[in-house]
């Protein structure tokens, strides 16, 4: 299945907003697209999964190289609007210790 | 009502002249803990077989979320068994790759991920089955016990929904059995999988299976609850509860019959 995968700049800062099922074959997508805000070395990016329906292990692997790769060029990486099965995703593999989670891109700005 | 996820029709079954599954009919749930409980040789591994596809019966139907398993294209069939785990009775983990590499195996060969995703997903799934850390050891280090999670690990490596599962505590002591029922609690829990365990250990039952599936001979003997079984008045039912050997039952009359018979 296709995501939609859009990127708002603002100065120095990303939001990379995803739409739809991150799963084994959607995932590679967001992959990409994180690949290159890190190239731009953007921080903080913040992914916003507001209208992520479902999201698989290779969903959230695939954010721990993106927090990974921000962390090399000392950016980070924020998760805004987790929905509630999306976030038991998280909870289950104890990555709601890893990330910076926030209810909304307000919330993350202003952190 | 909520349509099932796996249906069985009239499902029937040999191997050379002898009739394996006489005419099963069943259905499973979604997220239920649905157990194939029987004797050794009564066909309840055969019956897990056909739904994996591995095995084509002689008649009836199967239908995993609504496809024909039976009849399905080879693509049809190929996406439906990339969302199915089998854990398999011996673990069946490659021996000559580590821990690791068994886990991550499936999704190299069936997803378009990076090895540095794959990496960090294999990772997790062994975090899930108690196995951080091992993911260099080869099977031969392992205990029986890890060898089983790390099987357990292999067949949600793809995060299947449905999981299956053929006798996951043979050869364990009661303990470790123990440990792997409640590990597949967990996981069914956490991932909201539909699992389809075969066993003939009691024990299991009792701590895991929402409905069970009783078989006896190719045919079921029993369909309900665990309430419902406990309930049941069917001597046979009686026996598999109480673990009573064959011999308790022996009608004296009838094996003078069976010695005597010309």
């Amino acid at each position: 299945m296709s995501l939609d995968i859009s990127v708002i700049n603002d100065q120095g800062s990303a939001q990379l907003r995803i739409v739809g099922e991150v799963d084994m074959y959607s995932s590679t997508q967001v992959r990409r697209a994180l690949l290159e805000l890190v190239k731009q070395k953007q921080s903080p990016v913040i992914v916003d999964l507001n209208e992520v329906s479902y999201m698989d292990s290779s969903g959230v692997a695939t954010l721990i190289e993106g927090l990974q790769m921000c962390g090399e060029y000392g950016g980070t990486l924020l998760i805004v609007g987790l929905r509630d099965n999306v976030r038991e995703v998280f909870e289950l593999t104890r990555l709601d210790k890893i990330f910076k989670i926030y209810q909304n891109i307000e919330a993350a700005m202003a952190r | 009502m909520t349509e099932p996820i796996i249906t069985v029709r009239d499902l029937h079954t040999s191997y050379g002249h002898r009739k394996i599954l006489k005419g099963i009919t069943l259905d499973i749930y979604p997220r239920e803990t649905f157990v194939i409980l029987g004797r050794s040789g009564c066909g309840k591994s055969t019956l897990l077989r056909h739904l994996v596809g591995l095995n084509k019966p002689d008649k009836g139907q199967i239908l995993i979320k609504g496809i024909d398993m039976v009849t399905a294209s080879e693509e049809e069939q190929n996406a439906l068994l990339r969302k199915m785990g089998l854990l398999f009775q011996n673990g069946a983990l490659f021996n000559s790759m580590t821990v690791g590499e068994n886990v991550a195996l499936p999704l190299m060969e069936h997803t378009p991920q990076e090895s540095s995703t794959i990496r960090i997903m294999t990772r997790l799934k062994l975090g899930l089955v108690g196995l951080s850390g091992f993911e260099n050891f080869m099977p031969s280090q392992l205990s029986g016990g890890m060898k089983k999670r790390a099987a357990l690990a292999r067949a949600i490596t793809m995060d299947p929904d449905i999981l299956l599962c053929d006798e996951p505590s043979a050869g364990l002591d009661p303990i470790v059995a123990a440990g792997i029922d409640q590990l597949i609690l967990k996981l069914k829990t956490a991932l909201r999988m539909t699992i389809v365990v075969v066993t003939h250990e009691m024990a299991s039952v009792f701590m895991i299976a929402d409905r069970i599936c009783l078989l006896h001979d190719g045919e079921i003997k029993f369909l309900g609850t665990q309430a419902e079984m406990r309930q049941s008045k069917d001597p046979y039912v009686l026996q598999f509860i109480e673990r009573r050997a064959d011999d308790e039952n022996l009608d004296p009359d009838q094996y003078l019959q069976d010695l005597m018979a010309e």
